[in-house]
């Protein structure tokens, strides 16, 4: 397939060449999970660069969502070895990955409807004054919000809108910018772009790129819609049964040769199963 | 002022005028006080109130928490303490009332509606059972210490007003109110931003106790008796209206204390003009009802129209 066929796929500078081994921000060796009899990893191995966007597919049960939730500190790992910045790592809980700039961004878990976006934006980190009281220093977390969403071009007409009054996109956009704020320096987004607009997802896409490219945040993207991750990602990730199958620049592949590899090993397992019924 | 805010304005105002058409001493400085007096109790439970419903739960226990904190300051008084210390000693039992209503529901997750009847109930009894059923005098009743605590004409209305500037600067102005307003919500993402939400609730019910039992010492004091007669639901529920009725949302996230106090103004002048224009005692709760749901139809009612010309 050419580019033409597909415009979708933008291309993205190469990295491989430039980058050296320390760019890698985050690093997995043989990982694997299991739950009672289920395997659900069987020992990934993957990395993921500064400023890279890499895209995760894979079928529901082969192992995305279980990996993501290793990776945020959700579950422990039964074996392997999880680097950040290259030192080796464990994480007992959300926190303690979040401590080392690993964040998970959900869309509608992540705002509070009644506050405004500032109030948002500075969730449980608010500015106070006076002291011990906790008065608010609303004008100063209005002024930096603002300053802030200018930054990285995030368009809000109204920092004291509720975020109740604003799209998904747009929700979705101070969800991720809240977490980039915090210093997160990983995000691990799932799904950004579901359920939007064409208007709505250019924002996203737009502010995905502007992170990662100006400001170095690395990202992990889930989505089962491959027009979403080629416009996301820089490369993607096939994990099938429990590990990385296929591992390619999402400019050097194409949305058919994914379908392919996903159809082929559907077959596959197809195959085998009626093999196993014969016997 | 808010649009919602403006609308119990408007009913309370023609509230006003009917009774002032309808009886020429309602507006005697007598009756202004005898209304500012019943406006007391309701709003500070309603202000208590519109926190525990900004959180996304209810307090049925504060109307027996304002009926029994004169008896616990009775008690006190009783054995020997001094009566500073017996308000302060019965103020320490309200706070830990609520918080034991926190604690039960945030830790045992029980519903707060059934953890604070049950503890409206158990109070009631409490009362009932120390006090062998029989009316007692108040303390306090004389000297400059009178004037401040209950017995000055403006008294109680004076601290109801101090509360609502201190709940309104702490729902609105400070790190805690956002904490209140987050974790009412949505619960997930203010724990997942690490306010600890249980917390949260748990000051927010020692809060309202401790601000019910307050003015429940007042009035005592002001009235200068007290009869362990009543459950306390009569005395709860109106600050539940006081809250809604002013637009706070019973679901949870959203509160104004503003409203609240203008609720109870409604509520007050209510009570007082029924009681004034002589109202059959067996009208009065027809009335009061009707006029509840009056005010609550015309507040969403009147908020969609609003919408519909914004749009």
């Amino acid at each position: 397939m050419t580019e033409a066929e597909s415009p979708l796929v933008e291309a993205s500078p190469t990295r491989d060449a430039t980058l050296a081994a320390s760019d890698v921000v985050l690093e997995t060796v043989g990982l694997t999970k299991r739950f009672g009899a289920v395997v659900a990893l069987r020992g990934i191995d993957m990395h993921l660069r500064r400023g890279e966007v890499l895209g995760l597919v894979g079928d529901n049960g082969a192992g995305k969502s279980t990996l993501v939730k290793i990776l945020c500190g959700f579950h422990p790992p039964d074996t392997g070895k999880i680097y950040v910045e290259g030192k080796e790592v464990s994480f007992r809980s959300v926190a303690d990955a979040r401590g080392l700039g690993i964040e998970t961004v959900y869309q509608d878990l992540a705002l509070v409807p009644q506050l405004t976006v500032a109030q948002n934006l500075f969730l449980n980190r608010e500015l106070t004054m006076f002291g011990g009281v906790g008065w608010l220093s609303a004008g100063k977390m209005r002024k930096l919000a603002k300053s802030y969403l200018e930054d990285i071009k995030v368009e809000i007409p109204d920092i004291d809108a509720e975020a109740e009054s604003l799209s998904g996109g747009q929700r979705q956009a101070i969800a991720v910018a809240r977490a980039t704020r915090q210093n997160a320096k990983i995000l691990l987004l799932d799904e950004p772009l579901a359920a939007m607009g064409a208007r709505e997802s250019a924002l996203i896409v737009d502010l995905v790129k502007d992170l990662s490219r100006n400001r170095g945040v690395s990202m992990i993207v889930i989505d089962h819609n491959y027009t979403h991750l080629f416009e996301l990602c820089d490369r993607l990730n096939v994990i099938q049964q429990g590990h990385i199958a296929y591992d390619q620049q999402v400019k050097d592949t194409s949305v058919e040769e994914l379908t392919n590899l996903m159809v082929s090993a559907y077959r596959r397992e197809l195959a085998a199963g009626q093999q196993l019924l014969e016997q | 002022m808010q649009q919602r805010e403006l609308t119990v304005v408007l009913v309370t105002l023609f509230v006003i005028i009917y009774f002032g058409i309808a009886n020429s001493a309602f507006y005697t400085t007598a009756n202004i006080i005898t209304i500012a007096q019943y406006i007391a109790s309701f709003a500070v439970i309603g202000f208590g109130e519109v926190l525990i419903l900004v959180l996304g739960e209810i307090d049925l226990s504060a109307g027996a928490v304002y009926l029994s904190s004169p008896w616990f300051m009775y008690f006190f008084w009783t054995s020997g303490m001094p009566i500073g210390w017996a308000i302060v000693a019965s103020m320490a039992c309200c706070a830990g009332i609520g918080m034991i209503n926190g604690l039960i529901t945030v830790w045992l997750n029980v519903s707060s509606l059934i953890v604070t009847l049950a503890v409206n109930y158990a109070l009631f009894g409490i009362v009932l059972i120390e006090s062998n059923d029989i009316q007692v005098d108040m303390p306090g009743q004389t000297g400059h210490f009178s004037i401040i605590f209950g017995v000055g004409a403006w008294s109680t209305i004076l601290w109801a007003a101090g509360m609502m500037l201190v709940i309104w600067a702490l729902l609105k102005r400070t790190r805690f109110g956002l904490h209140i307003t987050a974790t009412g919500g949505n619960p997930l993402a203010a724990a997942e931003s690490g306010i600890r939400v249980r917390r949260v609730k748990v000051w927010c019910f020692i809060i309202i106790s401790s601000a019910s039992g307050l003015i429940g010492m007042l009035d005592a004091i002001r009235i200068g008796s007290v009869n362990p007669g009543s459950s306390g639901l009569d005395t709860v529920l109106p600050g539940i209206v006081a809250a809604v009725v002013g637009g706070t949302a019973l679901t949870g996230g959203r509160g104004t204390i503003v409203g609240a106090a203008l609720g109870a103004i409604f509520l007050g002048v209510l009570e007082d003009g029924f009681n004034l224009i002589g109202v059959n005692a067996n009208w009065f709760y027809l009335a009061e009802g009707v006029m509840i749901l009056v005010a609550m139809v015309a507040n969403i009612q009147l908020r969609t129209v609003a919408r519909k010309f914004r749009r």
